[in-house]
């Protein structure tokens, strides 16, 4: 295969990142704004293409299905919310805990089929790989949208609220700011981005799979991440919110690019979480040694040897 | 303003590690009273202030705020009573957020949070004003972080914040304790500022007997629990180091050994 195939295909590839980086929108707000690893997000992805093809296989319209979809996700998030608060369970556990049980609703949502096929052919879709422009248009469109949203409601009081309560707990209680219950908002609202994102992953495809979110938690944080990276590098100071928010796209859309190169180059699909795994470790990895080298004890005792020498 | 009556706590209770903080402690200030809490380690003075500000609920005993029983109230519900400041800089204020965007949720404390802007233009003008009144510079940063701000400039800003509502009582546990002496000094000169501008009700929790000493029209000693010594009026202003150490000794029956070093003169 030429170099041809591969950017004849861009637009989708494109497209998917996006996707992507719509989920790692959401998982932006557990991880960065409220300081919790929320690992219920491979579930509540999946939940998310699970109700909407069950929407669309009956005949409703792809906006039913994203709006069920989002709504899913959300009680989803208040589920790992309430294991969290009201029961006490740690942050990752009650994720864990969320994520296992969302593998048997979403059987269940999807009538105990583990694959449920949406083909643009039959169906009225509101993105599909058949249709690499549009989709491209569309999903950049509702990027667009979610990032105002998300740049609105984080500065109004309840976002701050949220805010502080990820940042500062013992500080959000003494301004009068009931922690539990921002903790459970954050993760309905990130859970719900999380969920959209796997129903437009599900029409995208055409196909919407029980093991779909396998991984995503890890894509999510790998975009946060490569975009966090850019950010800083190209921004430095002069980085907001909104900068922010557009590189954790930005990220996503860059993962799935690496992603096709190394499926163009003909290696094997299997070992694609392997990559992944790796990308993220050296994107985690690179700041850290950077700033080790930055201000090293070698570094320290050759310096100052000098300067006394 | 303040009534706690007979306050019981004990921590791990029926554990090895059983400790009764607090063993009846009453307290009850005036409107205005600026009461310093003075006494050696595991005294309960911060145990105290905790049970007030209701960190956790108390085993026995009542809180009443300026006529308000808030015993039943956690934490976050009794906020709008009261101003807080910690002896950790970093507990007051939150690191990652901007100075005006802090100093408007605390603006927000007891308030309903809905859909409006977390900081108006208006208010920015406002902070503006009250962060130059602190002569630490900090008016013209802002939109800066908090968390590049030092442990003397984010003590001063959560003083501000915890007066920028007129608070039922001002809580300071400590709050100049982890500052630089001269540092310390300001944070101090800037608590008793505020606290005389607004007419402010408030416990201030130190282990320097001459702060104790100098500041406020209440001092209180607490040991073992229980508030042992009580001075107002008159005699507080006359009051000396010596005069504390002795009166320590009458009222507890100790000698003032081990803490005399703790509470520093």
């Amino acid at each position: 295969m030429g170099i041809e195939t591969l950017i004849a295909g861009m637009p989708g590839t494109v497209a998917q990142g996006i996707i992507y980086g719509i989920m790692a929108l959401g998982i932006f707000i557990t991880f960065k704004l409220l300081n919790f690893a929320d690992l219920s997000v491979d579930g509540s992805f999946a939940t998310g293409g699970a109700v909407a093809a069950m929407v669309i296989v009956s005949g409703k319209s792809w906006v039913l299905a994203l709006v069920l979809a989002f709504v899913a996700g959300a009680a989803a998030g208040l589920i790992t919310g309430i294991l969290h608060t009201v029961l006490g369970i740690p942050d990752i556990l009650a994720g864990i805990l969320t994520q296992l049980a969302l593998y048997s609703i979403n059987l269940r949502i999807a009538n105990n089929q583990p694959n449920t096929p949406i083909s643009v052919d039959k169906y009225n879709l509101a993105v599909s790989l058949r249709y690499k422009e549009d989709a491209l248009i569309t999903v950049l469109i509702f990027a667009v949208i979610i990032i105002a949203i998300m740049y609105w409601f984080f500065g109004t009081e309840l976002g701050s609220a949220i805010r502080a309560t990820g940042t500062n707990p013992a500080m959000a209680k003494a301004q009068g700011i009931n922690v539990n219950f921002m903790k459970a908002l954050g993760l309905v609202i990130s859970n719900a981005i999380v969920a959209f994102a796997g129903a437009l992953f599900a029409q995208f495809n055409g196909n919407a799979d029980v093991n779909m979110g396998r991984g995503a938690i890890v894509i999510g944080l790998a975009s946060i991440i490569i975009g966090d990276v850019l950010c800083n590098a190209i921004f430095r100071k002069k980085r907001n919110f909104i900068s922010t928010l557009s590189f954790v796209v930005f990220g996503g859309i860059l993962y799935y690019l690496f992603i096709a190169i190394v499926l163009w180059m003909k290696m094997p699909a299997n070992d694609m979480k392997l990559f992944t795994a790796i990308i993220v470790a050296i994107f985690l990895a690179v700041p850290y040694l950077k700033n080790k080298a930055n201000s090293s004890f070698r570094k320290a005792a050759r310096e100052g040897g000098k300067n006394n020498a | 303003m303040l009534n706690a009556i007979n306050l019981q706590k004990t921590f791990n209770p029926g554990t090895i590690n059983e400790k009764v903080a607090l063993a009846g402690a009453t307290l009850h200030l005036e409107e205005g009273e600026f009461c310093t809490v003075i006494g050696g380690n595991g005294a309960g003075k911060s145990t105290f202030l905790n049970a007030v500000a209701g960190v956790w609920p108390v085993d026995g005993g009542q809180i009443l705020i300026d006529g308000t029983d808030v015993t039943g109230l956690p934490e976050h519900m009794r906020a709008k009573y009261l101003g807080r400041v910690f002896q950790d800089p970093m507990t007051g204020t939150a690191a990652s957020m901007q100075i005006d965007e802090n100093m408007a949720l605390a603006a927000r404390r007891g308030k309903s949070r809905g859909l409006s802007w977390g900081v108006t233009k208006a208010e920015r003008g406002k902070y503006h004003e009250m962060l130059k009144e602190l002569g630490l510079g900090l008016e013209d940063r802002l939109t800066a972080k908090v968390g590049l701000l030092s442990g003397g400039q984010r003590q001063a800003l959560t003083l501000l914040m915890a007066t920028i509502q007129k608070p039922k009582l001002l809580l300071l546990d400590e709050h100049t304790a982890a500052l630089d002496p001269k540092t310390a000094a300001k944070v101090l000169e800037i608590t008793d500022m505020l606290i005389k501008e607004h007419n402010l009700t408030a416990m201030m929790v130190t282990h320097n007997m001459r702060d104790a000493i100098r500041y406020g029209n209440r001092l209180i000693m607490m040991n073992e629990g229980k508030v042992i010594l009580n001075i107002s009026g008159e005699e507080k202003k006359k009051l000396t180091i010596e005069d504390l150490l002795h009166k320590f000794e009458e009222v507890s029956g100790e000698e003032f050994t081990n803490d005399t070093e703790i509470l520093s003169k």
